[in-house]
């Protein structure tokens, strides 16, 4: 283990900041991280060995004790719950003989669940070793099991099993017209970079990561920071359960957003950049590996540039499953090898970013649509959309419809529009934005896709009639309190009771002032938490209480007040133990007159 | 002469830390006595609760003799106020809640210093422990928390003040800063 550790730290040239890297290849390797390597690294890296486990036990990708020599992870996202994942798990655990969170005592394989894998439209789905395995059936699930008994390496798996599909089912503006690789920087440096900047500025691009910062202001105020080095980052920490779409364009237009992120570089004076992909997504890294190296053949990335002086290269660094990475500065921070705990804001990157370095961090969709601006202009681009939201945005729709997939639309679309494209029926509601955006019912769907109106980093989930929206509201709310990164006690602490209050009142325990508490803690951790995640960890319970306050009430029980579990079942420990069964050893859930 | 305000007072899981607090009221004790006086409570001796308008309840809810008398409390009083963190939170006794119960149970009476006789008390007359430890609210309706560990005599003061002369009580930055 000592050499097989040396040798990992040593291609990471010792940096502290490549410690994701090296703890990917550790956990690859043995299926957890072994103490005396931490040990190891701690010398080698020249960091506290509490960093080390602080990272590995912040990252759901790292392990302190023994995975299976096959790790299985099944999606939790309700995308996979809408397509039977339940069932599915279930079966899966039967043929494996492991129960869910366990290892097989052989320890050949192991079973638990992961936050959504942004295989929304093509679930049930699952990971195994890391490679995600869309379209899970029985039949599939025959297949694993066979594969994993037989203990047939996951490199020789049929590559059918690991086929993932793009699913573009409505492309539009950027989808319908690829740039051909170096285009956008040949238009750029004939036009020059200061003429570039006027028509990012003039296209009126917006980030699209959901936040919609002004790119070309980002980009215009990381140019004049008074520093020598600067940093472009492409954030493909694609985590926003029902977001699949940065997964689409990395597969197949990973040449112009890399093209965009040298576009920037060139403007903002940088010469390093990052891909910052989602550990989920680590079947792409090859593929991203293979075009940087087609680009750098074709002198679009590298020394000089198309002769243009500029010297500019790309390092695509892996998530390790923690949804808050997609928060830049909780981005940054990973990128530095550290725990994903956001930053202080301000100073924001564009001051202050990787190792303290002016840094511009925008969303993949965002640079594929700067090449494009670069290329073709901004007045092209602003010709369509809406006052504040000019052209389109990529939507990834998933859910009850006929057709899952891949649309982009003109802002100002009206839901109704998209919603009849992609043959939604019998319609409960929309989740727009993921669990952090907002649920729209059936009465609103003349509001119009817009930063002005509904803005959405590009999740889409339909439900309809026949689901039960409470179900959903609990998927959302536990997976804050999972992702939550637990720096501050709002969002740590307050996520988890909202998961609590919420479930007594599904389970049945609920009573009048619940339904207040309820709206109470949602006010608290939505006021007081530190960043995004904790600011929005509410508003799946916010949105649907305004929009269904029937649906909680009718779950509340006409008493003043129930206990959220079960009274009796808790003394049935001490029972055993004093061996007692009589009247006095038992409790009532409510005091009976 | 005008009807005094009758208050309960009882110690859960506790250690009556939180009584020992509201004594610390010294001399103020003198005028408040003219405007209450006390029913069930560890200063009178008297077993059950009547009707009351205020129960005070320190302590967190360990076992079912603690869910019979807080529920006879919460019958009782017109307002309920879970006193100090015990009360709050489960407090110092709610640390097993991390341990299962059959090894806390063990490490007392089966393995622990001195004991002869090792056995789990079984005797019906002991109430059972519940397997964790509850803060008062998630069993009965709570009406006011009181902060604190415990909460300083100036806490009920202001409080049982604000309660009396009718205002919604409230606690000002002083008694609820800790460091």
């Amino acid at each position: 283990m000592q050499a097989f550790v040396k040798n990992i730290a040593e291609e990471n040239q010792y940096k502290a900041t490549h410690l994701l890297r090296i703890l990917h290849a550790i956990q690859a390797h043995y299926h957890y991280i072994p103490k005396p390597a931490i040990e190891q690294l701690a010398s080698l890296l020249n960091i506290a060995r509490t960093q080390i486990i602080g990272v590995i036990e912040f990252y759901s990708f790292f392990h302190l004790s023994p995975r299976g020599r096959y790790e299985l992870l099944i999606s939790d996202s309700i995308t996979d719950h809408l397509l039977g994942k339940h069932a599915l798990t279930d079966y899966l655990a039967i043929k494996l003989n492991v129960a869910v969170g366990e290892v097989r005592t052989d320890g050949l394989v192991s079973l638990d669940n992961t936050s959504c894998t942004g295989l929304c439209d093509q679930g049930p789905a699952g990971l195994v070793n890391g490679y995600a395995l869309p379209h899970l059936d029985h039949a599939r699930i025959d297949q694993i099991s066979e594969l994993i008994n037989q203990q047939t390496p996951v490199a020789l798996w049929p590559s059918q099993l690991f086929q993932v599909d793009d699913h573009i089912i409505k492309p539009g503006l950027l989808l319908n017209h690829p740039l051909t690789p170096g285009e956008a920087l040949q238009s750029t440096f004939k036009r020059g970079l200061v003429a570039t900047l006027a028509e990012l500025d003039t296209s009126a691009l917006r980030g699209r990561g959901g936040a919609g910062f002004k790119t070309a202001s980002k980009w215009q105020y990381c140019r004049d920071e008074p520093e020598n080095q600067r940093y472009v980052v492409c954030n493909a920490d694609e985590g926003e359960p029902g977001t699949f779409k940065d997964r689409v364009l990395l597969n197949s237009y990973a040449q112009q957003v890399i093209e965009g992120m040298t576009v920037c570089a060139a403007i903002i004076g940088a010469q390093q950049g990052f891909l910052y992909l989602r550990g989920e997504y680590l079947f792409l890294y090859d593929k991203l590996q293979q075009v940087l190296v087609e680009r750098r053949q074709q002198g679009l990335l590298g020394n000089n540039i198309l002769n243009s002086g500029l010297d500019f290269d790309i390092d695509i660094c892996l998530g390790a499953g923690a949804y808050i990475c997609g928060e830049e500065s909780a981005l940054i921070e990973s990128l530095e090898g550290k725990m994903g705990i956001p930053r202080n804001r301000p100073p924001y990157p564009v001051t202050q970013g990787y190792l303290g370095k002016p840094t511009v961090v925008n969303n993949v969709e965002t640079f594929l649509a700067a090449a494009a601006i670069a290329h073709l202009g901004g007045d092209w681009f602003a010709s369509i959309g809406t006052g504040q939201s000019k052209g389109t945005k990529i939507l990834s729709i998933s859910g009850d419809c006929a057709k899952p997939g891949i649309y982009e639309y003109a802002f100002g679309t009206p839901i109704e529009t998209i919603l009849n494209d992609c043959g939604a029926e019998e319609l409960l509601g929309v989740q727009i934005g993921g669990p952090s955006g907002l649920f729209i019912s059936d009465l609103e769907l003349q509001r119009k896709l817009a930063f002005e109106d509904l803005a959405t980093g590009g999740s889409f989930i339909i439900f309809n009639k026949h689901r039960n929206l409470l179900d959903i509201v609990n998927n959302f709310t536990r997976f804050f309190a999972h992702e939550s990164c637990g720096f501050c006690t709002p969002c740590r602490v307050g996520t988890s009771l909202l998961k609590n209050q919420l479930a007594k009142i599904i389970d049945g325990h609920g009573s009048a002032g619940d339904v207040v508490a309820l709206e109470e803690l949602c006010v608290l951790v939505k006021n007081y938490s530190h960043c995004g995640l904790g600011q929005t960890a509410a508003n799946p319970i916010i949105s649907t209480l305004a929009r269904f306050p029937e649906l909680y009430q009718s779950r509340l029980k006409n008493i003043s007040y129930e206990p959220g579990f079960d009274l009796d079942a808790s003394l049935e420990n001490a029972r055993q133990l004093a061996n007692r069964n009589d009247a006095a050893a038992h409790l009532t859930q409510v005091e009976q007159d | 002469m005008k009807t005094k305000i009758r208050i309960a007072t009882t110690s859960l899981g506790g250690c009556f830390g939180c009584h020992m607090s509201l004594l610390d009221l010294d001399e103020r004790l003198i005028p408040l006595a003219e405007l209450i006086e006390f029913d069930r409570s560890p200063l009178t001796d008297i077993e059950h609760c009547t009707n009351c308008d205020i129960g005070l309840i320190e302590g967190g809810v360990c076992n079912s003799e603690n869910v019979h008398v807080l529920r006879e409390f919460r019958k009782n009083c017109k307002i309920l106020v879970a006193v100090g963190a015990c009360a709050i939170t489960g407090g110092l006794p709610a640390m097993r809640n991390f341990i299962p119960l059959e090894e806390c149970l063990a490490e007392s009476y089966l393995r622990g210093i001195g004991v002869e006789n090792a056995q789990i008390p079984n005797d019906l007359e002991l109430p059972l422990l519940l397997d964790k430890v509850r803060p008062l609210h998630e069993v009965v309706k709570v009406d006011y928390f009181l902060p604190g560990c415990p909460p300083s005599a100036e806490v009920f003061w202001t409080f049982l003040n604000d309660l009396i002369a009718g205002r919604e009580p409230s606690l000002p930055y002083e008694c609820v800063h800790y460091d």
